[in-house]
């Protein structure tokens, strides 16, 4: 008999508070798998935002600290620059990196910080009971915006991805999801890569997960992976951003 | 083709289905005849001798309640 596959080490043996469900387990799973194998469970510290994942902290086996709304990347910025030979992450939602913190996270990857960004897309503010994020997709109906967002008087979703690649200083940018367990291979690759980013010194790095919230888009889990394969990637499409590890290397 | 062995942590299932609906052997469901403490229905596996040990469960699980073996 041998192991094909394991809870890592990466993760607590705390129970989560996530609902059933949720891909914010997913994603945890898969950056501590990451951090176990390049080990750096010793080296890491993880800024951990205000929304769900808030409590992320009770769940990677690494150092964490709790910002302020939306200023993960800032409170980031400081430590990475007091400790350069950490590894130093943000794990933030939509509401927290795209509404409140939208300058934080610019600005950051402007300055080439030397930090790797975990974004959890699920177009939703989760936490606070379904308002409308940045994020949510034409026509989804969020507690603000019940009769679906109407582009004409809520504006249009920020697709992160795209806007942070246009920054110089940021040096991988990736979008992938969790919605099938190919997908999750690649996500966890693209996690790989954004640490490999940081460790080089390289520059700022930020995958953006394609999420759910089957709570708050009143899905059950596997409807609401459905609605991550049919509505949610067609308007924040997957792939590679910006990669420019190669051309630094040279 | 491998054969394999789950073990699913009633302790840490949510009852999802995640698992259940990916598993390429249909081999996975909820069990209705019990609760555990979370408050769900646990997931549990129908047909031991058909897991191939390609671990679709144990990747979609936000749980991390999924440990798979290979039979060599
Ligand atoms: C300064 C401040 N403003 C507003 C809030 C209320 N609040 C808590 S979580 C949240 C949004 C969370 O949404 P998101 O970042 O998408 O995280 P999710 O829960 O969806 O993972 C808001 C607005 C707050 N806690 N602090
Ligand atoms: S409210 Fe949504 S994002 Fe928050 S734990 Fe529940 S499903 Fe996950
Ligand atoms: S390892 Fe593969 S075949 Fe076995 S139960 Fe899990 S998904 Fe089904
Ligand atoms: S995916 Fe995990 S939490 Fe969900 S039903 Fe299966 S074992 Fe339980
Ligand atoms: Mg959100």
């Amino acid at each position: 008999m041998s192991v094909v596959f394991q809870k890592t080490k990466g993760l607590t043996d705390n129970k989560t508070h996530y609902c059933p469900g949720c891909s914010h387990g997913i994603v945890h799973r898969l950056v501590a798998e990451v951090l176990e194998e390049m080990n750096l469970l010793e080296d890491t510290i993880v800024v951990v935002p205000v929304g769900c994942a808030v409590l992320a902290l009770n769940y990677f086996d690494v150092d964490a600290i709790q910002a302020a709304h939306g200023r993960a990347p800032a409170t980031a910025t400081g430590i990475k620059r007091v400790h350069p030979d950490k590894t130093v992450f943000t794990y933030q939602g939509d509401g927290d990196l795209a509404a409140i913190g939208t300058a934080e996270i610019v600005h950051a990857a402007a300055r080439g910080e030397k930090i790797t960004t975990i974004f959890i897309n699920n177009g939703i503010y989760g936490m606070t009971g379904g308002q409308m994020a940045p994020t949510t997709l034409p026509y989804m109906k969020a507690t603000t915006a019940p009769l679906g967002r109407d582009v004409n008087i809520q504006g249009y979703p920020i697709k992160v991805s795209e806007m942070i690649s246009t920054l110089d200083g940021a040096k991988y940018v990736e979008r992938v999801s969790v919605n099938t367990p190919a997908n999750v291979i690649k996500a966890k690759k693209a996690i790989r890569k954004a640490f490999e980013v940081q460790q080089k010194g390289l520059g700022f790095s930020l995958i953006e997960v394609v999420s759910s919230c089957p709570t708050n888009w009143g899905l059950t889990p596997v409807k609401a992976m459905e609605f991550v394969s049919e509505k949610m990637i067609p308007y924040y499409p997957l792939g590679v951003y910006k990669d420019e590890t190669a051309e630094e290397a040279k | 083709m491998a054969r394999g062995k789950i073990t699913i942590s009633e302790y840490y299932c949510k009852g999802c289905e995640l698992c259940v609906s990916v598993c390429p052997k249909k081999i996975l469901k909820l069990d209705e005849s019990k609760i555990n403490a979370n408050g769900y229905n646990p997931a549990m596996i129908i047909d031991e001798y058909s897991c191939i040990a390609c671990a679709s469960c144990a990747r979609m699980c936000p749980e991390a309640a999924i440990t798979v073996e290979r039979i060599d």
